[in-house]
């Protein structure tokens, strides 16, 4: 036999990564089901030109102005027609002659009526005749990078993470403490905190495929950018990894039901969901939540991950958020370790 | 397989018990308990649900722990060599549910890796006659089948000390007298097995000496043979007399069991819901003597059989109880 056929934690690992891997519905939540979230919400959020505004003049010399916008689309109604059509919200704005010039008649808390307002009056005023003191010419940003789609990725990386990491490791400890397994487990003489740190190491396995199959996904179909190292993102997944096991492992070392872990899991996960600024940035908490959603992991997962990917910085630039996921991955590990219920 | 060298000599004590109690809540589980076991025999614990079997067979695997009292495996203490135990005993506990998406195979690698010394994994699944299924998942095993690798897992570290927690529990008849020959193989093997059931038959045929348990407390202790020899006779007759009266049903018992009660041969006897038992030796003399004796009264027989005594009837006679009632 070889020496890794009789390492007890080796064999511990493989067999964790086995059954995983013989679990067809664990196979969906983990790989197919972050892919149909990034295409959905790549679809959702794809990059549209800038909208045109629907806006409605009462004399065709005005109409032909406000046509001359691109960001307008521009009909001819007469005085009632036109009133009709703002109120049922058909058009944005109504631009009318009157003796002395032209009234626009808006919603001025609408932000699109506010915008159509300024390019009807600017389109207005250049028919007129109107030179800008100073030449301003558009240049647009659409680049890689500062797209939605390339902020949201790192953060489904993530949320997979944490979800796959922690549902993992929660279900099939407390299945086995349910099925006895645990207790059999502790009458041999295997090491306990092996059969734990198996829990872990078998995640790794999966944890591969898992981050290749998502950013591949997210490089071939969006052209999401890779700007920091490969290998120093990988070492951010594998310890994000490795620190929502040890979570889920805490969470289901006094369990007995899957109802209790259930519950015990979502408690953990919906503050990280919620302010961790997987889908919107967790800058937009006020000043007094920063605290606390800065010392949630997921948060700093994500900020690593999208420092590396989006900013291209080193993992010797984000030490706060490595300390971070270390700190989440000791201190659970070491307390379930303590008081795990091994019956 | 590893023969004798780590073993302990015939005849010294594997397992010593001393005065064990363990309470849960306001139940005494185990209440004052003292043991012996000698290496190389193999012990059964026998008695109903509840009588504290697996309280006190846990507390010797080291899985619970005691309130008070001493145990001694292989001259070790849990509390100073936990590790050295575990290394050195082998268990089967009630109703471990391996993972079924895992082969037998790679179940008994899982285990074999967690002992310094032991068995082949090859050798466990001849032990445990699993060949055919040794590349199949756990989940498709039958109830025997899982029993027999559960016992392999027990095995592979190529124990001096097996415990075997009703290991036949739950099992059709045939199973379990395949796992009744895979017991005696082992005790061929000069293992010493400790093992619980409340299956009489069971501990007559597998056990060297049992201890019938009740209510926490040890009640009887000895070789089934010298067991059933305590009733005083090797044969058992029972008997129901027929009554057309249901109001004089009290009295014709007691007529009938003063008739009997004299009889030279009759060495006990008890009445259960209206059936007579009698514990009785020199069956072929004794039987005409209580149709004499029942005639003589005037009663008439409306049930009459006789047996052999077995640890079934040891029990009822202890403790009034059949062993299965609860």
């Amino acid at each position: 036999m070889s020496n890794l056929e009789t390492s007890s934690l080796y064999q511990l690992s493989l067999s964790r990564l086995k059954l995983t891997l013989r679990e067809p519905e664990a196979l969906f939540w983990i790989f197919i089901f972050p892919i149909l979230l990034a295409v959905g919400l790549g679809i959702a959020f794809r990059n549209r030109p800038a909208d045109v505004l629907p806006v409605a003049a009462t004399t065709p010399q005005l109409q032909q102005a406000l046509a001359a916008d691109k960001g307008l689309s521009a009909s001819l109604l007469d005085d009632r027609e036109g009133r009709h059509a703002l109120a049922v919200g058909t058009i944005l704005l109504l631009a009318e002659q009157s003796p002395t010039g032209v009234i626009y008649r808006y919603d001025n808390t609408n932000p699109d009526a506010r915008i159509a307002r300024m390019l009807a009056d600017q389109a207005i005023q250049i028919a007129a005749g109107r030179r800008d003191p100073v030449d301003a010419q558009d240049s647009l940003v659409h680049e890689t990078g500062s797209r939605y789609i390339d902020f949201v990725i790192p953060g489904l990386l993530g949320m997979n993470l944490m979800g796959s990491a922690m549902w993992g490791l929660g279900f099939s400890i407390v299945d086995a403490r349910q099925k006895k397994l645990l207790k059999r487990m502790v009458a041999s003489p295997m090491p306990r905190w092996q059969f734990l740190m198996a829990y872990l190491l078998s995640r790794l396995g999966i944890l591969a495929i898992e981050v290749v199959l998502l950013l591949g996904f997210a490089r071939v179909v969006f052209g999401v950018p890779f700007r920091g190292s490969i290998v120093e993102l990988l070492l951010i997944a594998v310890l994000t990894s490795m620190t929502f096991s040890a979570l889920g492992l805490l969470v289901a070392t006094r369990a007995r039901t899957m109802e209790a872990v259930s519950g015990l899991m979502n408690l953990v996960m919906m503050p990280m969901w919620i302010m961790s600024g997987v889908f919107f940035s967790a800058s937009r908490f006020p000043a007094f939540l920063q605290p606390i959603v800065r010392a949630l992991p997921l948060t700093a997962a994500i900020s690593a991950m999208r420092g590396n990917m989006l900013q291209g910085l080193p993992i010797a630039h984000m030490l706060p958020l490595m300390g971070n996921l270390l700190f989440w991955f000791f201190v659970p590990f070491a307390v379930s370790l303590r008081i795990f219920r091994w019956r | 397989m590893e023969d004798g060298t780590k073993t302990l000599p015939k005849g010294t004590c594997s397992l010593c018990i001393r005065d064990l109690r363990k309470s849960f809540a306001d139940v005494r589980a185990v209440d004052g308990i003292d043991l012996e076991v000698r290496a190389g025999e193999c012990f059964g614990l026998l008695g109903p649900n509840g009588a504290g079997k697996t309280t006190t067979i846990e507390i010797c695997e080291g899985l619970t722990t005691a309130d008070s009292g001493t145990v001694e495996l292989l001259g070790l203490a849990w509390q100073s060599n936990s590790e050295e135990l575990r290394q050195r005993i082998g268990v089967q506990l009630q109703e471990t549910q391996f993972p079924d998406k895992l082969t037998a195979e790679e179940v008994l690698r899982l285990f074999r890796s967690f002992y310094r010394h032991g068995l082949t994994v090859d050798e466990a699944i001849g032990i445990a006659q699993l060949e055919e299924k040794r590349k199949a998942r756990v989940g498709g095993l039958s109830g025997g089948q899982k029993q027999r690798l559960a016992m392999a897992t027990a095995l592979v570290g190529d124990p001096e000390l097996l415990f075997l927690d009703e290991p036949t529990t739950g099992l059709d008849p045939q199973a379990r007298r395949h796992l009744w020959d895979l017991v005696e193989d082992l005790k061929r093997g000069g293992r010493t097995i400790i093992l619980t059931t409340h299956y009489m038959e069971e501990a007559e045929r597998l056990c060297d000496r049992v201890a019938v348990m009740d209510h926490g407390k040890v009640i009887a202790l000895g070789t089934p043979k010298e067991l059933i020899a305590s009733l005083g006779g090797e044969d058992i007759v029972e008997f129901a007399i027929s009554s057309s009266d249901p109001r004089v049903q009290e009295s014709v018992h007691a007529v009938a069991a003063g008739a009997v009660a004299e009889i030279p041969g009759v060495n006990s006897h008890r009445v259960d819901k209206s059936l007579h038992q009698l514990s009785v030796s020199e069956l072929h003399t004794t039987v005409p003597k209580i149709f004499a004796a029942l005639r003589e009264q005037g009663l008439h027989l409306s049930e009459f059989r006789t047996h052999s005594a077995s640890l079934e009837d040891v029990f009822v006679h202890l403790t009034g109880r059949n062993l299965r009632d609860e």
